[in-house]
């Protein structure tokens, strides 16, 4: 057996289903060995886009994304993809193609110390010296992608140890690294001070982030709000984890949040985070957030607690584990003069957001985006796929977004325009049976539209829809705000018409530019059963 | 303040370069780093001293537990420790300096390696503050070459197991 054929045994030992990515003569002997097997592999047309397909394809599947590409400007465009992941914590074991392992280091053609160059933003990764090794450090790659904080996992292996026999092929039952071992369970002590703490407490609120999708704990959540009366808050990558008209739900937090959701957070004195970072965008003030309040910091990666602010109650563990134990707690909980002061904020702050959304449509005469998405979400299946790029819609996303059981993808970490187009495939093809949407700007569109052939030749039909308007919007509305209407480098007037690009491959194709046609538009869309293209015209002065 | 990170890792390929790159990602400051191997052949022992805030460093202590190559990290501050530091300092002496600098070795226990007619190569191994002591009394001297090994420290036994 040779070292490929080993690599293609692991995946399948793995039960992975789709391998994403570009040949190169470097990783050839891999691809070849895959055609011997069931695991589709899915041709993309840029790298990077290889590692958002498998992104897309982690977080609807709760399986890690596999990719392969070739050795020097294969592995290093996949970098953004890889970093992307890392920022998200979305497991992925990405497998790089890598020069003869005797002309290492000697700068040959098409040569890249890949290893070195993603050290900061992968879990971990390793170089394939000895074809006798493929098996266990596949079987550790995978154990460490999909386990305590999930993240990519890098794996460059050269063509000579691709090419090499192997003596015997052995996969390793289970994992003995003497210097991995996650904490899953909870300390009960801390939980117990928690419920202490939940007792003592007149105004809590807990606020959950992407780390509970990665735990697969959102029934859980729900649970433990309901439970124990506890009004929930989430970030950018928690949406979904709660249903938005949940009456204990109070939206997501941030600087694009809502402005109830922040309310509640600066009138708590109790707070519990929850698999979320207490990143900046979230948090703006990150050392104020323990100011006559008691943070409770629940993560599975101890980093992260105490990394942006100090909590009086750390609590490491997997977040699943860690609700299980809470569910089990009693006590009654009531904190209703809370909610019910949450609730007429959030009344007050709904009825002046909807004026301004109501004023904002007469404005002009172009598509109100919000208004879009407001009708977009209604039209949805409710366990839809929503994938945001990244930009104005990524944020109008978020305000609009309205689905029960959905799951909302963007990337929030790293910001990664381009993003939507290649895991929403991935999306699809985790769940075919799965309305997948994704919607981006004109700008993000343009990032990868080279997917738009990856759509066709795998005939995946998602809906795609575009935003046009004809700039970079949020740098646009950034420059109005901070450089007083100096507009650089942000006009889109190259745009190429995508009616016609959208027949050259295939998708159905439909424009929307007023308000009026908005409804019955997007039921067309929606009910086609090809992929498409929906390009909504907006007007470039909208803002956020 | 200044802390001391003993850290056994895997001794493999890399990994001096993965513990010193997080150092310097983060902008944490190293102030000495040793590296070494210890009984087990496939374990090596890193001693760096770094210093800052106190939050700074118990950011350094996570990131560097996060690190899937090491395997253990102890911290502790340096009076916790027993630290050793080896100096290697070559100078040039004339007939007025010769006396002094042979009366400060004897002071402060630094050995006289070699010895020419006009220059001088000594030994020292002590704590840094000592080291750094007898560096002082060099000041007027006109030294050579100078090389530190860096702190390597151990948790004192009265302090327990950290």
């Amino acid at each position: 057996m040779t070292g490929a054929a080993a690599i293609v045994k692991c995946l399948e030992l793995e039960k992975v289903d789709f391998v994403f990515g570009y040949p190169g003569v470097a990783i050839c002997p891999f691809y070849d060995s895959l055609e011997d097997s069931e695991i589709r592999s899915i041709l993309v047309r840029t790298e990077q886009n290889a590692a958002h397909e498998a992104n897309g394809y982690a977080r609807i599947s709760g399986k890690p994304g596999v990719c392969a590409v070739t050795s020097g400007p294969g592995a290093t465009n996949i970098i953004t993809g890889i970093a992307t992941a890392f920022a998200d914590s979305i497991p992925l074991v990405v497998i790089t193609g890598q020069v003869e392992s005797a002309l290492l280091g000697s700068d040959v053609f098409q040569e890249a110390d890949i290893c070195g160059a993603c050290e900061s933003f992968v879990k971990y990764s390793y170089t394939v010296r000895n074809v006798e090794e493929i098996p266990k450090i596949f079987k550790e790659a995978f154990h460490i992608a999909m386990t305590g904080r999930k993240g990519p996992v890098l794996i460059d292996i050269p063509i000579d140890v691709q090419n090499a026999s192997l003596r015997k092929f052995q996969y390793p039952e289970e994992v003995k690294m003497r210097t991995y071992k996650p904490t899953v369970q909870g300390n009960p002590v801390q939980i117990k001070k928690m419920f202490q703490r939940l007792a003592a407490t007149k105004r809590p609120i807990l606020c959950v982030g992407g780390g509970v999708h990665l735990a697969d704990a959102k029934e859980r959540v729900r649970a433990f709000s309901k439970k124990f009366n506890i009004p929930v808050v989430c970030t950018m990558m928690g949406l979904g984890v709660m249903e938005e008209n949940d009456p204990l739900f109070f939206g997501m937090v941030g600087n694009n949040g809502k402005p109830y959701g922040n309310k509640a957070m600066n009138h708590a004195d109790l707070i519990i985070m929850m698999g979320a970072r207490v990143a900046d965008r979230s948090i703006s003030q990150p050392d104020l957030i323990t100011d006559n309040k008691t943070l409770i910091h629940i993560d599975v990666d101890p980093a992260e607690i105490g990394k942006n602010a100090g909590p009086e109650i750390p609590l490491v563990g997997d977040i699943a584990s860690v609700l299980d134990a809470c569910l089990e707690e009693e006590g009654e909980f009531h904190y209703s003069s809370w909610i019910s002061e949450l609730e007429n904020i959030k009344g007050e702050i709904q009825k002046v957001l909807q004026k301004k959304k109501e004023e904002g449509m007469t404005k002009n005469h172009l598509v109100h985006p919000e208004y879009f998405l407001e009708e977009l979400n209604k039209q949805l299946n409710q366990d839809a796929v929503y994938v945001a790029d990244v930009g104005q819609n990524q944020l109008w996303s978020c305000a609009n977004y309205q689905m029960k059981d959905g799951r909302f993808l963007t990337s929030g970490g790293m910001g990664t325009m381009g993003y939507s187009t290649p895991a929403a495939i991935g999306a699809y093809l985790a769940d075919p049976k799965k309305q997948v949407v994704a919607v981006m700007g004109d700008g993000s569109f343009q990032m990868s539209m080279m997917e738009l052939a990856t759509m066709k030749q795998y005939n995946i039909p998602i809906k795609l829809i575009v935003f046009h308007n004809g700039v970079l919007g949020l740098v646009h509305q950034y420059q109005h705000k901070t450089y007083h209407d100096r507009f650089t480098m942000v006009d889109l007037t190259g745009n190429p018409d995508l009616s016609i690009l959208a027949k050259a491959y295939g998708l159905s194709y439909d424009a929307i530019s007023k308000n009026e046609e908005v409804s019955s538009k997007i039921t067309a869309f929606l009910s086609k059963k090809e992929g498409g293209i929906l390009e909504v015209y907006i007007d470039s002065h909208e803002v956020v | 303040m200044k802390k001391i990170y003993s850290i056994l890792v895997e001794n493999q390929s890399g990994v001096l370069a993965k513990v010193a790159g997080l150092f310097w990602r983060r902008c944490f400051n190293i102030d000495s780093l040793t590296v070494g191997e210890t009984e087990d052949h496939s374990v090596s022992n890193m001693v760096i001293v770094s210093s800052g805030e106190k939050k700074t460093l118990e950011q350094v202590e996570k990131q560097l537990n996060k690190k899937l190559d090491i395997i253990k990290v102890r911290t502790f501050t340096e009076t916790q420790g027993i630290t050793r530091e080896l100096l290697l300092v070559k100078l040039r002496y004339n007939r007025e300096n010769r006396k002094d600098i042979m009366e400060n070795c004897q002071i402060l226990g630094a050995k006289i390696l070699e010895l020419s007619k006009n220059q001088m190569v000594i030994e020292m191994c002590d704590t840094p503050e000592r080291i750094q002591m007898f560096l002082d009394t060099l000041k007027t001297v006109s030294i050579l070459e100078c090389a530190r090994t860096g702190t390597l420290a151990m948790l004192k036994l009265s302090e327990g197991n950290a």
